[in-house]
């Protein structure tokens, strides 16, 4: 049993006219979870969090939050708080007023809300920075304050619509960190809408990936990106190179493909579809550019490719190999930086080979868009 | 030659910028400052048939002024509480008329600022439309609504709600709504203008911390609004202040408006000096009290340019 309050969506459908934006939707999410959506823009993602912060009614299907039905209550009398991805601070209310709004219009006094500013202020590591007034402040400081302003409203729910997106690399990083500290202190349950899946993948619990209304997958990270249900979600959520053919064979949770360009190769289905493709299926498979590694010549076989290299890159890290793939894509292949000596292969044909079991086989489908 | 004028050269070039300058210099001081001026010494002087102007009679003097307060030398009273009582009736009745149309309006610029859609312009045009037509016109039309046996009165009679006709002219009813009617735009415009801009998610952001729809707009509208509400309340408070037409058309047999005093003044008395010295009198009352209603809420004068 877990603290916090939990979240269920339970067969959630929303449309705008003809236009569905949520299409059946069923998700559990326990209390005190991070949980993330991901997707592309215009997914729906946004769509379900109006619907669980009660500016959007559900068309069909339930909204629950810690077991009860939402349907009738409005935002202002439901136990979550919001915060935008523009923030929507007060600009003519000083950092303390904004912090505690939520206790004004609860009738607390200013000896009081003064009080519980300066702890969320505190908190936030903004001590003293009360009597500003929010453009003041940076971009950052800007972001604890909106945080320190839903927080203070005691929530169950905490919602985030992608409140990193408008600030810069680095601090984008710094506060993922920091409201994965916030979330694990207040340990209340986070609700956080992105498009990076970098976001998601370092601070959630569980994840959903979104594709045009649907829900495609709920996992937590490492299955996400290990054993993704769909082509959406493979090539969604981190880099991956796709192979696409049909299945030739089912030999137990591993499949062989005779792929349109590179002969057969074996890799694993992913656990969702195991048991569900059968020969004849069109099929993708799906090899991380880290899950590649440079081959000996002439070396062949049922998970080794062979490729001619149109160029190469050093990033630091890894060096990054790009070679011809199928339909004018290239199939990249990033080898890790251990100092070692790295000759260029521009040009030349080279043989990469994988492990199998991290090859995932889906059924084909619609890929994420670049 | 200071900063911002060789930037204004620079920008529009030697000729075009002293044209516009030119203009803009023409308008302010030929069509406003020096028609004031000439008002102002208008005010403080007798009034004189044309021979003795500029004759020894002619003298400066608080004549003008001391008539509007005592009435004249040797009146039956010690006060020209006559016409001292029409000026702050009009005073009232122009800051009446501001409360009455910023309450009717914030509720239609919200809407129209906060709401998206095709509707809205049309909503919008609805409003100017009838502003093509005639001020003098639109308030006879009102006259027709709310005379004796007019729109109303044959209506609420006919339903039987009262027996017999409802004075609405004599009740100043039909002035207020006239005068309402007629600067409605300029409240409406400036508000709009503001909530327009106003972000949704503020709204909803106070909304979802708690806040019954009566505090989001204590302080979240309104105080974002506040540029655009004083802008239309000064708009609206000074032109019914100096209000002639509706006055003329639809105020009551008994009750006069001050600019009627004033028209009076020049057009019936042939008495300019007297004139000017009322009119002076109205527009400095009336500045100073809109200058005394900003500081009490706080407003900059260039809150009012927004």
């Amino acid at each position: 049993m877990s603290a916090g309050v939990g979240v269920d969506l339970e067969k959630l459908w929303i449309r705008f006219g003809d236009f569905v934006a949520v299409r059946d939707a069923n998700v559990n999410i326990n209390g005190g979870d991070f949980f993330s959506f991901l997707g592309p823009s215009g997914c729906g993602k946004t769509t379900i969090l109006r619907a669980v912060s009660g500016f959007l009614e559900p068309s069909e299907g339930k909204v629950l939050i810690g077991g009860n039905d939402m349907r009738g209550i409005g935002p202002n009398k439901r136990p979550t708080a919001l915060i935008f991805q523009n923030l929507a601070l007060f600009p003519l209310m000083k950092v303390w007023e904004n912090i505690t709004f939520s206790m004004e219009i609860k009738g607390a006094s200013a000896a009081e809300r003064r009080k519980r500013a300066d702890e969320l202020l505190d908190m936030i590591a903004l001590p003293g920075q009360g009597d500003k007034l929010p453009s003041e402040l940076s971009g950052g400081q800007r972001q604890r304050v909106a945080i320190a302003r839903a927080l203070c409203a005691e929530p169950d729910v905490l919602l985030l619509d992608e409140p990193l997106s408008a600030l810069d690399l680095k601090l984008r990083q710094h506060m993922r960190t920091e409201l994965r500290e916030i979330q694990q202190r207040v340990g209340i349950t986070f609700i956080y809408i992105t498009h990076d899946q970098g976001e998601a993948l370092t601070m959630s619990d569980n994840i959903a990936v979104m594709r045009a209304g649907v829900i495609d997958q709920i996992a937590d990270g490492k299955t996400i990106y290990n054993d993704p249900n769909t082509a959406f979600a493979a090539s969604f959520v981190g880099e991956n190179n796709v192979f696409r053919g049909k299945v030739k064979q089912v030999m137990g949770n591993e499949a062989l493909i005779a792929t349109n360009r590179s002969g057969d190769l074996v890799a694993r289905i992913s656990t969702a579809n195991q048991g569900k493709m059968k020969e004849g299926d069109d099929a993708m498979m799906f090899v991380r550019p880290e899950a590649f590694a440079i081959a000996p010549d002439g070396a062949s076989g049922d998970h080794f490719v062979t490729a001619r290299v149109n160029h190469e890159e050093f990033e630091g890290n890894v060096f990054n190999i790009f070679t011809e793939g199928e339909g004018g894509k290239e199939i990249k292949v990033s080898i890790p930086n251990h100092g070692q000596s790295f000759e260029d292969h521009t040009g030349q044909n080279i043989t990469l080979e994988y492990e199998t079991h991290n090859a995932v086989v889906v059924p084909a489908g619609e890929l994420a868009a670049e | 030659m200071p900063q911002f004028l060789k930037d204004f050269f620079n920008r529009n070039g030697t000729g075009m910028g002293l044209a516009i300058l030119g203009l803009v210099l023409f308008w302010t001081i030929g069509l406003i400052i020096l028609p004031q001026l000439s008002m102002l010494d208008f005010s403080f002087r007798p009034n004189l048939p044309p021979p003795e102007i500029g004759g020894p009679k002619d003298v400066y003097t608080l004549e003008n002024y001391k008539y509007l307060i005592y009435g004249p030398e040797g009146g039956s009273q010690d006060y020209n509480t006559v016409d001292l009582r029409v000026f702050f009736r009009t005073l009232v009745a122009a800051v009446c008329v501001t409360i009455f149309n910023l309450i009717i309006c914030y509720p239609i610029a919200y809407y129209l600022g906060q709401s998206e859609g095709s509707h809205i312009r049309i909503f919008a045009i609805m409003l100017i439309i009838p502003y093509w037509i005639n001020e003098i016109l639109r308030a006879f039309a009102l006259r027709i609504i709310f005379g004796e046996t007019g729109v109303l009165n044959t209506l609420f009679m006919g339903m039987g709600i009262w027996d017999t006709p409802f004075d609405f002219i004599r009740n100043d009813i039909a002035l207020y709504a006239g005068l309402g009617y007629a600067y409605i735009l300029l409240m409406i415009f400036p508000m709009y203008n503001v909530i327009e801009s106003l972000d949704k998610n503020q709204i909803e952001a106070a909304r979802d911390l708690g806040a019954p729809w009566w505090r989001i707009h204590w302080r979240v509208v309104i105080p974002y609004a506040k540029p655009g509400i004083s802008s239309g309340c000064t708009m609206v408070f000074m032109l019914s202040a100096g209000a002639l037409a509706a006055p003329q058309i639809l105020g009551g047999p008994s009750s006069l408006w001050f600019t009627q005093l004033i028209y009076q003044q020049f057009n019936d008395n042939n008495d300019w000096p007297q004139g000017a010295a009322y009119a002076i009198v109205l527009l400095v009352t009336c500045i100073l009290f809109v200058l005394a209603v900003m500081r009490l809420f706080k407003v900059n004068m260039g809150d009012i340019g927004k």
